[in-house]
């Protein structure tokens, strides 16, 4: 059966062809696809670390932020309080102030109406006053007109001069 | 579906018309053609030629260089210089005289020289026949298919390959982080390079025996001659690779003394089981792709044979016959990867046992090798 008998040359070329193949693929062909898959495999396991750490990371940063912000939230709270105290403690000194503004226009209008008061009671007098120096004037003038009553005066003006010297 | 109906039934009409319209004109022809040479037929499309037929043409070839060193020296020519007619087939180069030997000469289908009127086989024949041709192609296919993936490395960097050479690189991985790293462990890589060039190598040839015309249609992997090739390097990569532990085993295997004294009962077992390996491996890979190839051949000439009894009965068997040549292709293209990648697992395997410790060394390395395997997943996944 010539099946089954290896016929001498195609044993040849198959030895020579396999060797060439064999050659060609273990010089240029397997070398570079191994460390090409097992390059790109380091790569896919950085890659992948890379994004757990990042996950990781922003996991991380959300909490972070959530802490911040509820820090933030406190403090925000706090400054609230802390200016509603000085709100009422704003309001309570100026009102205090205003008291005070307030009692001192007061003394000053008291001082001035006092004032004017004594200016309007000396003004008053100094009329009073001149009044009565016209009416005296007058009720002298009138006494005054004969000559024994101008004596009798001048003389009880001389005995009170006397009097007191 | 409709119109799908329509085309089945009318390939089915031409189907069981066409041979008959064939064949009355045949006989027209040809009154004295009775039967045909199944046997001869299937030798041929099995067996290696001078040649390489073309379709639908019995007589023109593809010229092939025949290279023979003949009683007077080296002899080269072409092939249609035998095949043809002219001349009743003998070719006059120089003073000596070739031509194929006849049916009925031992040397039959091979060039042979004539000397003083007698067939004497040349020295050496070392012609680019049909399947000296396919393997080249074949060579050159691997070739390509296999530094399209390496030059894609080497300049498209880190992306993913796509389209061919993501499926021949899928191929690669498969067969080396399926079969090769398992067995071999550390030692992978060392043999890797010869395990996937066999593998490729054979699934190309595979391949190449299903498509019917040039430049497939030989049948590679399906000849002896290819297959003990491929076994036999295997063998010596085996046995010239093998640790001492694998000697030790084939000569003072650890079984009961008497097993090996004073009858070495168990060493002879041991060597002829070294030879019957590469056997095993020539044999399956041999008879696997052969019996599918002459399968399909059978089918397709099985139209001829029942061609004798009537234009319907032969379209009838031409209808089967091709459902069935088709399906049996399927199987056979299925067929070439298995067999493949069985002939790569099983040299895999030999080369493994060639490769293993004693027992006691064995047990440290395997502790050593969980560690390191412990480890390798965290840096390879």
């Amino acid at each position: 059966m010539e099946l089954f008998t290896p016929d001498f040359g195609l044993i040849f070329w198959m030895f020579v062809s396999f060797a060439i193949l064999f050659f060609i693929l273990w010089k240029w062909g397997w070398p570079a696809i191994m460390k090409g898959v097992s390059d790109r495999a380091d790569l896919i396991d950085k890659g992948v670390e890379y994004a757990q750490n990042a996950k990781e990371q922003l996991d991380h940063a959300r909490e972070e932020a959530d802490k911040q912000i509820a820090e933030a939230r406190r403090q925000q709270a706090d400054m609230l309080r802390e200016a509603d105290r000085m709100k009422t403690q704003i309001i309570e000194e100026a009102r205090t102030a205003a008291q005070a503004e307030a009692k001192k226009v007061m003394d000053a209008a008291k001082v001035s109406i006092e004032q004017e008061r004594k200016e309007a009671q000396q003004q008053f007098r100094n009329e009073v006053s001149s009044f009565a120096l016209d009416i005296a004037q007058k009720v002298v003038r009138n006494e005054m007109k004969d000559e024994k009553a101008q004596e009798k005066l001048v003389s009880s003006l001389l005995d009170e001069i006397e009097k007191q010297n | 579906m409709k119109r799908n109906i329509l085309a089945k039934i009318a390939i089915a009409l031409i189907a069981i018309l066409l041979p008959a319209g064939a064949m009355a004109s045949g006989h027209e022809e040809d009154g004295k053609k009775e039967g045909i040479d199944a046997q001869g037929i299937i030798f041929e499309h099995l067996g290696d030629g001078y040649g390489w037929e073309v379709p639908f043409n019995h007589h023109k070839r593809i010229p092939l260089p025949v290279i023979v060193w003949g009683s007077d020296g080296l002899h080269v020519f072409s092939s249609s210089r035998v095949t043809g007619h002219a001349n009743g087939g003998v070719w006059r180069d120089g003073n000596a005289e070739f031509k194929i030997a006849g049916k009925d000469s031992p040397y039959k289908g091979k060039v042979v020289e004539i000397i003083d009127g007698k067939e004497v086989k040349p020295a050496i024949d070392i012609s680019i026949t049909k399947n000296v041709c396919g393997i080249f192609i074949a060579v050159l296919l691997v070739i390509w298919a296999i530094m399209s993936v390496a030059r894609w490395h080497k300049t498209q960097g880190m992306k993913g390959p796509r389209k061919m050479t993501g499926a021949v690189e899928f191929v690669i991985l498969f067969i080396y982080d399926g079969v090769i790293k398992p067995t071999l462990k550390d030692k992978a890589p060392k043999f890797a390079p010869y395990l996937l060039t066999v593998f490729f190598f054979i699934l190309v040839m595979n391949l190449l025996g299903l498509i019917v015309i040039f430049p497939g249609g030989a049948n590679l992997t399906g000849n002896i001659a290819v297959t003990l090739v491929l076994a036999i390097l295997t063998f010596f990569i085996t046995n010239i690779f093998a640790t001492k532990h694998y000697w030790k085993e084939i000569f003072n295997p650890d079984v009961p003394w008497w097993l090996k004294y004073p009858l070495p009962i168990m060493p002879i077992i041991e060597i002829f089981g070294v030879f019957t390996k590469p056997a095993a491996l020539t044999v399956r890979l041999f008879a696997n792709m052969m019996g599918g190839h002459m399968i399909v051949i059978v089918l397709t000439l099985l139209i001829f044979i029942f061609a004798a009894m009537g234009p319907v009965v032969t379209g009838a068997t031409a209808v089967v016959s091709v459902i069935f040549s088709v399906f049996m292709l399927c199987i056979d293209v299925l067929v070439s990867f298995i067999q493949a990648y069985v002939f790569t697992m099983l040299s895999t395997l030999f080369i493994a046992l060639g490769q293993e410790e004693g027992h006691h060394e064995k047990h440290e390395d395997s502790a050593k090798h969980g560690e390191v395997q412990s480890a390798a997943p965290a840096a390879h996944n």
